[in-house]
């Protein structure tokens, strides 16, 4: 695994990275991808105290931390052979000139400690501007969480989201995220959920049938999602404050795909009810249920833009292989998106101004290629092919941030969730046990 | 030594032979009266001794000093020989040989097997409707019935109307590339577009249940055309 993910980053470095830029221009999400990158170095935090237990913590909060800020996509991350000998613990110990000056030459410096204080963790973090010697510390304080693993990572998530959000544009961090998707590794597709980077992967439901399509809710309390009955597949509603699925209406035919509006007051979702699939919309309890596309569909997979709450994406077969489709919340305005292929699974990104979809441009008996990740300009319909012959990719779902990208990808013969920046780079793995399948990220 | 006692032994018995030839008769005997007619002997088997009905036996019979051989059933019969019998129930053979000297009789007793009743060829419910009720294909990314389906659907709708207590489950199904999602709502058009041409055969909607499986209960997992084919299909169930 480790060796097949040094290969894909080599052959997206040397091959893919000068063809694709080459020949295309990258859409600016106007989230930070794409401009400068700040160079950011992350010594190792120093142990607080001589607790055992410490030792243990601090590797996994200096771990959590450095993938976090590598990971965000805005910072280039100074490389820690190139750092001074001494290492600051604290704000006093810190030599700011070291930093700034080659071979070093970092613009910023985050660091500190983590020591253990009975139960608990406690870190104290800074960080520092090193090119302002007048006035250095943009950011100066004290963590606490439980003296776990957890606990250690969940400091590290926290501080690591307070740089994001002071050095990337006031768009806060992602690293206390959660990613919910499908899960077979219990014997049954189940709906499981996991931190942004993988960490933490726990099963929510045992309904021992199938289900499918998890959705966290925009607060984060609810998962819908669909599973069989034995009516077919029908939705369902899964608490994560009570731990256990909670009651919501059944209707007849086909129902799946739930999508949540932005302020967690709707969803839209396809259904069979009344004869063909179409999207329908509903109150979040299920009730007020409105039919909102027309035509023989089949009409599936619908989502909200979240900026404005007033349109919706969705997927329709009405003129025979299924293509990306826009309409207004109320079924008006009905706007065709691709011209060509397959094109499935549409996610609207936080701004509202793009969509990735998943789409097999060049469908047809023997075509060459797999189906991939597409992000489009929905003002100019221009698009942009983010992952390339990296087998069957789809399901794409936003980060809160716009920065990140968390799809299905199936490579080798095994379904596993990726991520990647919403620029397609940096893919990796977060999965490995079961097949897993229909990522979804939660929307803070 | 024993050689001495052989030799002694063969000169007694020789010289008490000679004595004995050499007495002399004295009274000539009166001639003997005629010996009186011996009995008759019979012996009557049966060869095999149980058959299935419809199936013959090999009857052997032999007999002695009769002038008169019956068997019942047979008559009469020569003295000696053997007759292929095919009884229809079991049956006791019973052989009389008369001759001057009496009468015997012999028996043998054949038992005749009833072969177990042919398995009546009476289809269940279940066969009927899976002889006349048959699955559908489809063409990839497609719920359009293709002509072969349009045939099998049209027989499946008269055995339907003839049979109007059977209720069934239809559940479309689809092969494993695409989406999950579209492929459930590609699953429930499939399912509708086999009640539909049902349902215009004369067949009461009211006893279809449609249910779509989308990609997810695959009958064939390999990754090939032939296996996508057995994927993309309608699929019957008969309720109980």
């Amino acid at each position: 695994m480790h060796m097949r993910r040094i290969c894909f980053y080599l052959v997206s470095a040397l091959i893919l990275s000068p063809f694709c830029l080459g020949q295309q221009d990258w859409i600016r999400t106007g989230t930070g991808l794409g401009v400068e990158k700040i160079r950011l170095a992350v010594p190792d935090f120093k142990a607080a105290g001589t607790e055992t237990q410490t030792a243990e913590l601090l590797k996994t909060f200096n771990d959590t931390l450095w993938n976090d800020l590598d990971n965000a996509g805005i910072f280039e991350m100074v490389s820690k052979s190139f750092y001074p000998l001494q290492v600051p613990a604290n704000a006093q110990e810190m030599r700011i000139a070291d930093w700034a000056n080659p071979p070093t030459n970092a613009a910023m410096v985050a660091f500190g400690s983590l020591g253990a204080a009975g139960s608990e963790a406690v870190m104290q973090g800074w960080l520092y501007d090193v090119k302002n010697s007048s006035s250095p510390q943009i950011l100066g304080k004290e963590y606490r969480e439980a003296g776990t693993a957890d606990g250690a990572r969940r400091i590290a998530h926290r501080f690591a989201d307070d740089i994001i959000f002071r050095l990337g544009g006031g768009i806060p961090g992602v690293a206390e995220s959660k990613i919910t998707f499908v899960s077979s590794r219990s014997g049954h597709k189940e709906i499981w959920q996991m931190d942004y980077d993988g960490a933490g992967q726990q099963q929510l439901t045992r309904l021992a049938s199938i289900t499918l399509s998890p959705r966290l809710s925009p607060d984060g309390a609810r998962v819908a999602f669909s599973t069989f009955n034995n009516r077919g597949v029908q939705l369902g509603m899964y608490s994560l404050e009570l731990g256990r699925p909670v009651a919501f209406p059944t209707f007849g035919g086909t129902n799946l795909s739930p999508a949540w509006s932005a302020d967690g007051s709707k969803l839209a979702f396809s259904s069979s009810m009344r004869g063909s699939p179409n999207i329908y919309v509903a109150d979040a309890s299920g009730s007020n249920v409105k039919r909102v596309s027309e035509g023989s569909g089949p009409d599936v997979s619908p989502v909200w833009n979240p900026k404005s709450g007033a349109q919706i994406a969705f997927v329709s077969g009405r003129t025979s292989l299924p293509q990306i489709y826009i309409m207004d919340a109320d079924g008006t305005n009905v706007q065709r998106m691709t011209d060509t292929g397959y094109a499935v699974s549409p996610a609207w990104s936080p701004n509202g101004q793009f969509l990735l979809f998943a789409w097999r441009r060049n469908y047809g008996p023997g075509a060459p290629g797999g189906q991939d990740i597409y992000i489009m300009d929905i003002a100019t319909r221009q698009w942009v092919q983010l992952t390339h012959d990296s087998g069957v990719n789809d399901f794409p779902s936003w980060s809160p941030d716009g920065r990140h990208i968390v799809y299905e990808s199936r490579q080798g013969g095994k379904n596993e969730i990726w991520t990647m920046l919403a620029d397609g780079s940096k893919p990796h793995v977060l999965t490995s046990s079961g097949s897993n399948t229909q990522p979804n990220w939660s929307f803070k | 030594m024993r050689k001495t006692r052989n030799y002694l032994l063969i000169f007694g018995l020789t010289a008490g032979l000679m004595i004995v030839g050499c007495a002399k008769k004295k009274v000539t005997a009166p001639p003997p009266p005629p010996p009186p007619p011996p009995a008759p002997s019979a012996s009557l088997s049966v060869n095999p001794d149980s058959i299935q009905q419809g199936q013959s036996t090999q009857l052997s019979w032999r007999t002695e000093n009769a002038t008169d051989v019956n068997i019942e059933g047979l008559g009469a019969v020569e003295p000696n020989g053997s007759k292929s019998v095919t009884p229809t129930g079991s049956t006791t053979y019973r052989l009389a040989a008369k001759g001057p000297g009496g009468t015997q009789e012999a028996t043998a007793r054949v038992t005749v097997t009833t072969p177990p009743p042919p398995p009546q060829i009476t289809e269940t419910e279940e066969q009927m409707f899976a002889r006349n009720v048959q699955d559908v294909f489809f063409e990839y990314d497609s719920y359009d019935l293709r002509p072969d389906a349009q045939a099998s659907l049209t027989q499946a709708a008269q055995f339907l109307q003839q049979h109007a207590n059977l209720r069934f489950t239809l559940e479309g199904h689809c092969d494993e590339r695409g989406s999950t999602e579209y492929n459930l709502a590609l699953g429930d058009k499939r399912a509708a577009a086999v009640k539909e041409a049902l349902v215009k055969g004369g067949v009461n909607g009211s006893r279809v249940n449609t249910i779509s499986y989308g990609k997810e209960k695959p009958f064939c997992t390999e990754s090939n055309e032939q296996c996508w084919q057995q994927n993309r299909r309608g699929h019957f169930v008969l309720q109980k």
